[in-house]
């Protein structure tokens, strides 16, 4: 990775760049709206990569926490916040829906401790469901006809700011021990269990971590569209973010960024097919599964992102044993 | 007091008995070997010590503390490694990556500082490559470190299966076939391994193994399984000539 | 008492046509080890197929049900030699994200094709019964009949031909059996079309119990019925059977005391418990796994 503060430096030009933009309205509104789309988007398929793509587990029902995400997040900033300060509460709104869907999380994470691949996605499918079904039996939030009345809080600087945040967490999240852990765990469970992993300790970190970065993305979401109802967050949801996943490449940060961003931009590119889109899209899935399995960067990862410390570890040991070596 | 002791150990898998009875004190710094047919409950008794089944009945104790029931992770942690009959390497992972997930249970670091990259983070991440490339270079194979596990030759898989295995520490190293495959020449190459890393990692070791070189060249004891069941148990000498080894391995005819 | 026959009855409807759904799934699964998820869409696929026949064609009863059940037992095994087979030998995400695929491909044709749901026109002469304060519809006994039929004809087919038999040594071990002789591909097939043509035979009752279809009838039915195959063991034919009446009978009782949003949570809710507790299913067998 670029060095800590290259990297800071240009997530703050980023910043800067997005508040410019947004301020003073330099871009079109319709391409501002699909670039936090395509933002909103990274930040879940990246959360799902983490468990299907790293972990090698099968979770399908990721729309079921970003749903918990997005109605916990409205329902504070309209019945809990009051409105003129709706705009100040907002992180913490996004931060305690991304607490629900980590708790949420948490519980799923249980099932995956005995079961794996076909019934580990039925049940993460069950989750989904069970999720929306509760949402449509709850009328105080509106029950099926939704819930209304969010501000236009999300704005293009949120959406870079929760991007770079939910990639750079990840990142790290992966290059360290705990992500050892989590890459062990998709190659051999049973052999990394005996070098030691905590394999059930890691699993529920992990869905903890994924689930609350897809509940961040369900109130961004919310606020964006200013109006939500459990039908946004049902299996062609979670479908879709598979797509996405499975698209950009399955392990690899460029891969999220990469699958978000084609999905989203064809999308729109195909609207005017209307419903014929939704004939496209499963095809090309389809078509991925048959001859590229793995994404386009699947398993790959850009040297931009790996930490440094990583990538010339080993380089790093052979000078010191030379210079040992040497002066011994 | 013994390292390694299993009482009574009897496993069964739905009504399929796999083992039954088995019974073994070893003492530190000991060197023995399991025989017996394809099938006969070897490997089972290994999945059995470390973690992986739950036995059906009876006890297994090292350094006098029960082990029965505990997770495989606990059973590595208290200082029990092993090897696997059919390599179980994590393949699309880096050889040194192997053998730092071997560090795990070691780390010092909490979660959220892996996860914001603070504190103690570096200083271990240094830590665990260092010592993992220490001991991969001590077995020559450093200079495949960034190499996919994968892409190793067959010989070279096996060598980096065993130093993962050393990677969590152990006291006690249970090879399960470890020459399967190999040609007389590596075999024989096998047996001074094996005696090297006793020595230097101060290992109790057990082996199971189909090889016969490998077995009488290294083990100082040997106990022959057949059905599940301990057919037979003594040094090389008297297993080579025990009938019923002879039966359980070539049948009736031959031991007569 | 007489509540309880009348809701009995309509469990027993209810169930017929989710075991003759799940029937589909556990068929599949038990031979290739894959869970077709596109499977409830089949199902629509053949109240559309029956629709189409009585609008366009004008056919009557049994010539609807037999192109639905011809139909879909094609497309069924179209789906499967273009994008399953291929699969087959492919890690288990790819198989079950096509199929996942192949389920939204098929909805959303359907709704490029029928934009508004359709009325499926009445096909028989529907006349009702009083029997003991109960009233049974020709429909329902219809549906209960035919079904129970099916299955039997199923049953039959599995337990007592040399497809059956062959079937059934498929799901045992895959290798062997093609070194026997048998043409494994062939009976694959046959497979996909008998569970398929089940699915289009309970999509025409469907809609004939009710008549006004939309593209994704199929998805909650389709679930519904992939529960009662786990409930009764998936893979085992038996058990799809049972499960889709336990299911049937658990939906209504719980519509007849909860308000009937509860109806999708408490199916879903059970499976959940089910897969924790006993993932088997009730005829099921515990799988292990050597390590």
């Amino acid at each position: 990775m670029m060095t800590g503060s290259s990297f800071f430096l240009s997530a703050l030009a980023g910043l800067l760049a997005c508040c410019i933009i947004q301020r003073y309205k330099l871009i079109n509104p319709y391409i501002l709206m699909v670039m936090m789309y395509v933002g909103i988007n990274i930040i879940l398929t990246a959360s799902l990569n983490l468990i299907n793509g790293y972990m090698g587990e099968f979770s399908v029902g990721h729309a079921g926490f970003m749903a918990v995400g997005a109605y916990v997040s409205s329902i504070l900033t309209v019945r809990v916040f009051s409105a003129q300060y709706a705009q100040w509460f907002f992180p913490l709104a996004l931060i305690a829906g991304g607490m629900g869907a980590g708790l949420v999380g948490m519980i799923v994470a249980i099932p995956s401790f005995k079961t794996r691949g076909d019934y580990l996605a039925i049940v993460t499918l069950a989750f989904n469901m069970i999720v929306k079904s509760a949402i449509e039996n709850i009328d105080a939030i509106g029950g099926p006809r939704g819930f209304l009345g969010m501000h236009r809080l999300t704005t293009l600087p949120w959406i870079f700011i929760w991007t770079v945040l939910t990639l750079w967490i990840i990142r790290n999240f992966i290059y360290s021990n705990y992500g050892r852990g989590v890459l062990s765990i998709r190659e051999d469970e049973v052999a990394s269990e005996l070098m030691g992993v905590h394999t059930r300790r890691v699993k529920v970190l992990t869905f903890v971590i994924s689930s609350f970065f897809a509940g961040v993305a369900g109130g961004l979401f919310a606020h964006l569209l200013q109006f939500i109802n459990p039908n946004s967050f049902n299996i062609l949801k979670s479908t879709d973010i598979l797509i996405m996943v499975y698209l950009g490449g399955v392990g690899s940060i460029i891969g999220s960024i990469l699958g978000a961003t084609i999905f989203t931009v064809l999308l729109e590119i195909l609207r005017p097919l209307q419903v014929w889109r939704m004939v496209i899209m499963p095809l090309v899935l389809i078509f991925l599964m048959l001859f590229r399995p793995r994404g386009i960067m699947g398993l790959r990862e850009l040297r931009l992102f790996v930490p440094e410390q990583y990538r010339k570890a080993v380089a790093r040991w052979r000078l010191k044993r030379k210079k040992y070596d040497a002066v011994s | 007091m013994p390292c390694l002791e299993v009482k009574n150990l009897t496993h069964y898998f739905g009504g399929l008995c796999a083992v039954s009875d088995f019974n073994l004190a070893l003492d530190a710094g000991e060197l023995i070997g399991i025989i017996g047919p394809n099938g006969a409950g070897k490997t089972t008794i290994f999945n059995l010590i470390t973690g992986i089944y739950r036995p059906t009945k009876g006890v297994v104790r090292f350094k006098g503390k029960d082990l029965t029931g505990l997770r495989p992770a606990a059973i590595t942690v208290r200082g029990i490694a092993r090897t696997f009959q059919n390599i179980r390497l994590f393949n699309n992972l880096s050889v040194l990556d192997n053998v730092r997930i071997a560090h795990y249970a070691g780390m010092k670091y909490t979660p959220l500082e892996g996860i914001l990259h603070i504190g103690r983070f570096g200083r271990e991440e240094e830590r665990i490559s260092e010592s993992s490339l220490e001991l991969l270079d001590r077995f020559n194979i450093s200079e495949l470190a960034e190499t996919e596990a994968r892409n190793l030759p067959y010989g070279m898989q096996r060598r980096l299966e065993i130093v993962r295995a050393l990677a969590t520490k152990p006291l006690l190293l249970l090879l399960d076939e470890p020459a399967a495959g190999m040609n007389p020449s590596e075999v024989h190459r096998l047996i001074d391994f094996v005696r090297i890393i006793r020595k230097e990692f101060s290992l109790t070791i057990i082996l199971i193994e189909h090889q016969m070189r490998l077995v009488m060249g290294v083990c100082e004891r040997i106990m022959v399984l057949d059905f599940g069941a301990t057919i037979a148990e003594g040094t090389p000498e008297e297993i080579q000539n025990n009938p019923k080894v002879l039966e359980a391995y070539l049948g009736q005819e031959a031991a007569v | 008492m007489s509540y309880f026959l009348q809701q009995g009855l309509n469990a027993l409807q209810l169930g017929s046509i989710y075991a003759l759904i799940a029937l589909g799934y556990t068929m599949v699964y038990g031979i290739l080890t894959m869970i077709n998820f596109a499977h409830g869409d089949l199902f629509m696929v053949g109240a559309f197929f029956c629709f189409l026949a009585a609008t366009y064609l004008g056919f009557p009863f049994v010539p609807a049900l037999l192109i639905s059940i011809l139909g879909v037992a094609v497309l069924g095994v179209l789906i499967e030699q273009l994008a399953y087979k291929p699969l087959r030998r492919a890690p288990r995400v790819s198989a079950i994200i096509t199929a996942l695929g192949v389920g939204i491909f098929l909805e959303s044709f359907t709704l490029a094709l029928t934009p508004y749901p359709q009325h499926v026109p009445a096909l028989m002469t529907n006349k009702t019964y009083e029997w003991l304060g109960v009233s049974i519809s020709t429909l329902q006994i219809l549906i209960i009949a035919l079904s129970l039929g099916l299955m039997f004809l199923l049953d039959f087919i599995v337990r007592r031909t040399m497809v059956g038999v062959a079937m059934r040594a498929i799901s045992w071990d895959k290798t062997i059996v093609p070194l026997m002789g048998v043409p494994v591909n062939l009976i694959i097939s046959v497979t996909f079309a008998l569970g398929a043509g089940l699915g289009g035979a309970a999509g025409t009752m469907y809609a004939l119990a009710y008549p006004v279809i939309d593209p994704y009838i199929g998805v909650m039915v389709g679930w519904k019925a992939f529960i009662s195959a786990v409930i009764g063991g998936i893979g085992n034919i038996r058990g799809a059977m049972l499960g889709g009446f336990i299911l049937g009978g658990v939906e209504i009782f719980v519509a007849a005391f909860l308000p009937s949003t509860y109806r999708d949570f408490v199916a879903f809710a059970l499976l959940l418990i089910l897969l924790i507790l006993r993932p088997h299913g009730i005829l099921g067998k515990p799988h292990a796994q050597k390590i």
